[in-house]
């Protein structure tokens, strides 16, 4: 794993992984987005062959981040699981039930649609629509409008955000990425089974690419 | 012995009654079918080919029923007829009917395709015809029904009809795979197998890839008939030097008038559905009088209002016709005594095919025009006269190993009666495509149906087919529906809906096109530059713009490739070049070509040209093999690697039939000193091998398989919500198969089918050598020349190479924009 980069929100520390999440030091929270966990099982249970190793290889990839910042509070701004349950959920069952001193917090997304009594039994804590702690404010959907009781920055996902970069010669790149304003971020799909929407850089916004399991700075 | 028949004395008087004189042809596919013969009829439309299959079948039943043919019908099918096309099955319905009821048989015709409708389909299920008119598509979903051994277990013949079209596609191997299982199915007789086929380079094996499963050789038959055929090219009056891809066919609209005026009926053949829509549009705008005289067709257009332009051209009602390939096959309509061909047809057959849709009558003249869309295709026009003085016509090698069909086709079986793996592995081992099968890649094919390929057991859920009693078998409702509703070959692009923002419908356009565009891009649809504001749903928002700039889409029609046979014909057509001007095609081009001669050079049959120039995009190198559009794609990758081994350098990469274009950000590495190392054979193997990794070229490939082999959930109508949690794109899937499964069978079958068909060593070494051994000009024009220009403006379909590193890549674009 490469090492993060230091990125500072409002006087938070918070470390960028070129793995597809933040690691707020303050808070000790780790925070990913559009898991999509049991997407691949999904597809095979309806006939749709793909291969299982991509689910196995990004719940390996959150096992690394979290023994590499043993954060106290893992939070998924949404889409954490893909669809309805499948076995594929009990493998990361078990994995939850090895890592029970970690406090996790779950603000839905629009394709998580397990039974309330699910979440519970894996200690997982709901939050329907905005997660509050500290400064920051957490949802799924970056078009959230903030009701006037939630304020701070907000971190999302849903859109699954990749940056196109073109050069001379018709050349063309396109990588997922972070994509930061003032006031909010979009976080990367942390599912390596899905696709991105492309999202342009503005003079204010400020775009990390993610490159070869690295992080760039894309500048213009 | 024929003559002597009952059969073929009740036909005889009926067809002397009528005053028709069979030819000799037809007599002798009578005479072959009497005696339980199979074949091939090669024989072009509009002569009597359907009844020298069908008459002989009834010939033959009479025979077999001598006294009870006019007072009992059999009761199940006898006589199943596979066409490609559902614009055919009306009319041949039609006159088999009509022959039926005068001869007082009393057999029934049905009609079983897309366009039938569930109540016909009902009905066909409580009483069978004895004869059925069905698309390669609905035979497989026939097979995919519980009672289907019932329906098929007595029929006696099965005829193939445009065999030269399904042969060499993956429709035609469905069609083989589906006779296979007919003949597995039949409880007592034998079938008798029959293809009907117009003339391609390889008709004996065209006959032999048929008749396989039958394990015959059986005959071919062909009809002696002289057809004329007259081409005309339609000369711009002005032509510029700069040849803009796809630009200019639309401002010829107006040559056309005249000559649909002057024609009873004209068929317009424009390459793709979008540009039919736009073609249509154009013909309305210069000739408004032409209303309601005129009508679009192609396949994504309503089915009645399809069959309503059918008939009204039969009823002679209708001056023109905008059509796609939906018409180019089959049924005659007699009106027609005109065809326009808009754009290259790309090949020999086609073409002729194609002017064989007018003057249909015996001594009639088939008359074509041709109308290029940018003025190179003149010298393409040029070169399709000269090969049909020649009579060389292109092959259709047959497919081999088609897994994603045969995927395809084991579901079907599951789905309908289930199936017993031996039996199947048997019959499918009988048939031209999967004679070569290993019972390593058939068991790892019941492994991908069965498991779903590699998974992680405990936690895996798996199912599509599942064993009963040593039966494979589809037992869930939800993925036989879904299976059902995905049963065929084609994939075709989506198309969608162009409308204003504020409402209005502007026509209609390929995914593949938009798909390329970002918002606030302008381009052409339906005469209009148009802005795209967004896509929703099945709809792509637009605002009229007064840009002058737009983006022609390079349509579909560009990716069908010049055949390797017209490619050869067409550098020969350049030694003509400012040279002999006796055609009025080459007479006409002579500005471009003195433009050409004056900035670079006009490539001679033994020549191999290369220019190299520099523009504001960055540094181009030009080569023109003249070896169509395919060929090109696979040598420039192979050429963009061998050059990246150099240096670390990235590619940008466009083709079009007459040559390639390598750009670079910087210099390119090229000079007299090296340039014809670069098509050493030495090492060829391991270089395509590498380039096809590199350029990721088997990703285009992979989409249709993917598709058929039911990795790709397209989702339906009505089931959009639901059907969400399924979707995937082709692009995700094959990063997806590419890291994490790379021995995937579906997977490895787009690599192996870009080997086969585009990299194909043997047909790659001898183009390179051919290259290598031609004296090579390399030149450095100031500025692009008409050779180069349209393959420098095509933005889309570009392919894409590199040896730099891609964090470095990634440094250097924003560099370079920070010092714009």
């Amino acid at each position: 794993m490469n090492a993060p980069i230091l990125y500072q929100i409002q006087d938070q520390q918070c470390w960028l992984s070129a793995e597809r999440a933040i690691f707020w030091e303050n808070q000790s929270s780790l925070i990913l987005s559009d898991t999509h966990f049991g997407k691949t099982g999904h597809f095979r249970k309806n006939g749709i062959g793909v291969p299982q190793a991509v689910f196995h290889e990004d719940l390996q990839r959150m096992m690394d981040l979290l023994s590499f910042f043993k954060p106290a509070r893992l939070v998924v701004v949404g889409d954490l699981f893909h669809s309805a349950a499948n076995l594929e959920l009990d493998l990361f069952a078990k994995w939850r039930s090895d890592f029970t001193q970690l406090e996790m917090v779950l603000v839905k997304g629009n394709h998580d649609i397990l039974a309330e009594h699910w979440y519970q039994e894996h200690q997982i804590k709901v939050e329907k629509a905005v997660y509050q702690l500290g400064p920051f404010q957490f949802a799924h959907d970056p078009m959230h409008t903030t009701d006037s009781h939630e304020t701070g920055f907000l971190l999302s996902g849903h859109l699954h955000p990749g940056v196109s970069l073109s050069g001379m010669g018709k050349q063309n790149l396109h990588f997922p990425c972070f994509y930061f304003t003032k006031t909010s971020c979009i976080l990367p799909t942390f599912s390596r089974f899905s696709g991105t929407a492309t999202v342009k850089k503005k003079k204010d916004n400020t775009i990390f690419a993610i490159v070869n399991q690295q992080l760039i700075e894309i500048t213009r | 012995m024929l003559q002597e028949s009952k059969g073929y004395g009740v036909i005889k008087k009926w067809l002397e009654k009528k005053d028709f004189h069979p030819f000799e042809f037809q007599e002798q596919t009578w005479e072959q079918i009497m005696q339980g013969g199979s074949g091939l009829v090669n024989a072009p439309t509009g002569c009597g080919k359907t009844f020298s299959v069908f008459l002989g079948t009834l010939i033959q039943y009479i025979n077999q029923h001598p006294n009870q043919y006019q007072s009992k019908a059999p009761g199940h099918l006898q006589l199943l007829w596979i066409t490609p096309l559902r614009a055919l099955a009306k009319d041949i319905c039609r006159a088999m009917e009509a022959v039926l009821a005068e001869l007082e048989i009393p057999w029934t015709v049905g009609i079983r395709n897309g366009d039938t409708s569930t109540s016909e389909r009902q009905k066909q299920k409580r009483k069978v015809p004895e004869i059925l008119i069905i698309t390669p598509e609905s035979l497989h979903l026939l097979l995919a029904q519980k009672d289907c051994s019932s329906v098929f277990a007595h029929v006696q013949w099965v005829a193939v009809d445009e065999w030269h079209e399904l042969m060499g596609s993956k429709r035609g191997v469905q069609v083989e795979l589906a006779i296979t299982r007919l003949i597995g199915m039949q409880v007592k007789d034998k079938i008798c197998l029959w293809g009907i086929s117009a003339t391609i380079g390889n008709l004996e094996e065209a006959k032999e890839v048929l008749l396989a499963p039958l394990q015959e050789t059986g005959c071919i038959i062909r009809a002696i008939i002289d057809k004329k055929i007259e081409v005309h090219s339609i000369i711009p009056d002005e032509i510029s030097e700069y040849p803009w891809a796809g630009h200019l066919g639309i401002k010829l609209a107006e040559k056309l008038i005249p000559i649909i005026e002057a024609s009873n009926s004209t068929l317009i053949f424009i390459n793709t559905r979008g540009m039919s829509e736009t073609w249509y549009q154009t013909i309305l705008t210069v000739a408004p009088q032409l209303a309601g005289a005129i009508a679009l067709h192609h396949g994504s257009i309503e089915p009645e209002l399809r069959a309503w332009v059918e008939d009204a051209l039969h009823a002679q009602k209708l001056k023109a016709v905008v059509c796609t390939a939906s018409l180019d096959l089959g049924v005659d309509f007699r009106p027609v005594d005109t065809v326009i061909q808009v754009g290259s047809p790309k090949g020999v057959a086609r073409f002729l095919q194609r002017a064989g849709r007018s003057g249909h009558g015996p001594g009639e003249i088939s008359k074509l025009y041709f109308l290029p869309t940018h003025s190179l295709e003149l010298v393409e026009a040029a070169a399709l006269k000269q090969a049909i003085i020649e009579n060389k016509i292109e092959s259709k090698d047959p497919m081999l190993l088609c897994f994603d069909v045969l995927i395809q086709y084991l579901c079907t079986l599951a789905v309908g009666e289930g199936f017993d793996a031996n039996t199947i592995l048997k019959e499918i081992k009988t048939s031209y495509c999967f004679a070569d099968i290993s019972l390593e890649e058939w068991t790892e094919i019941l492994l991908h149906i069965t498991q779903g390929g590699i998974a992680l057991n405990q936690y895996d859920e798996y199912h599509k087919v599942v064993i009963e009693n040593g039966i494979y078998k589809v037992t869930s409702r939800k993925i036989a529906m879904r299976h059902r509703m995905h049963i065929g070959t084609i994939v075709s692009d989506a198309m969608l809906k162009v409308k204003f923002l504020g409402g209005g419908y502007v026509g209609v356009i390929e995914e593949y096109f938009i798909s390329r565009l970002d918002p606030g891009d302008v381009f052409t649809l339906a005469g209009r530059n148009l802005e795209l504001v967004m896509i929703k749903d099945m709809d792509v928002l637009v605002r009229k713009s007064s840009a002058k700039k737009s983006i022609v889409p390079s349509w579909n029609g560009g990716r069908m490739s010049l055949t390797a046979n017209l490619g050869a014909i067409l550098r020969e057509t350049f030694n003509k070049a400012l040279v002999d001007e006796s055609s009025i095609e080459i007479r006409s081009l002579r500005h471009l070509f003195q433009t050409q001669a004056m900035l670079s050079k006009i490539p001679r049959d033994n020549e191999l040209l290369i220019e190299q120039i520099e523009s504001k995009d960055g540094y181009h190198l030009l080569v023109y093999p003249f070896e169509g559009r395919q060929v090109h794609e696979a040598m420039s990758a192979i050429l963009a690697y061998r050059i990246a081994q150099i240096m670390p350098i990235s590619f940008s990469i466009a083709m079009n039939d007459y040559g390639f274009e390598l750009l670079s950000d910087q210099p390119i590495p090229v000079d007299d000193s090296n340039v014809q190392e670069l098509f050493n054979t030495e090492n060829l193997f391991a270089d395509i091998q590498k380039s096809i990794n590199s350029a990721e070229m088997s990703k285009r490939k992979f989409r249709d398989i993917a598709v058929i082999g039911g990795l790709i959930f397209q989702g339906f109508p009505g089931e959009h919500k639901k059907a969400r949690h399924l979707q995937s794109s082709a692009a995700l899937l094959y990063k997806v198969f590419e890291e994490y499964e790379p021995d995937n069978i579906l997977f490895r079958q787009a690599f192996r089918e870009l080997m086969e068909q585009q990299m194909e060593e043997h047909r790659l070494r001898a183009a390179l050598d051919r290259m290598y051994h031609s004296k090579i000009l390399v030149c450095f024009p100031k500025q692009l020349t008409p050779l180069a220009f349209p393959i420098v403006v095509d933005g889309l379909n570009r392919n894409s190479l590199s040896s730099e590193k891609l964090e470095d890549r990634v440094k250097k674009m924003q560099e370079q924009l920070s010092k714009s």
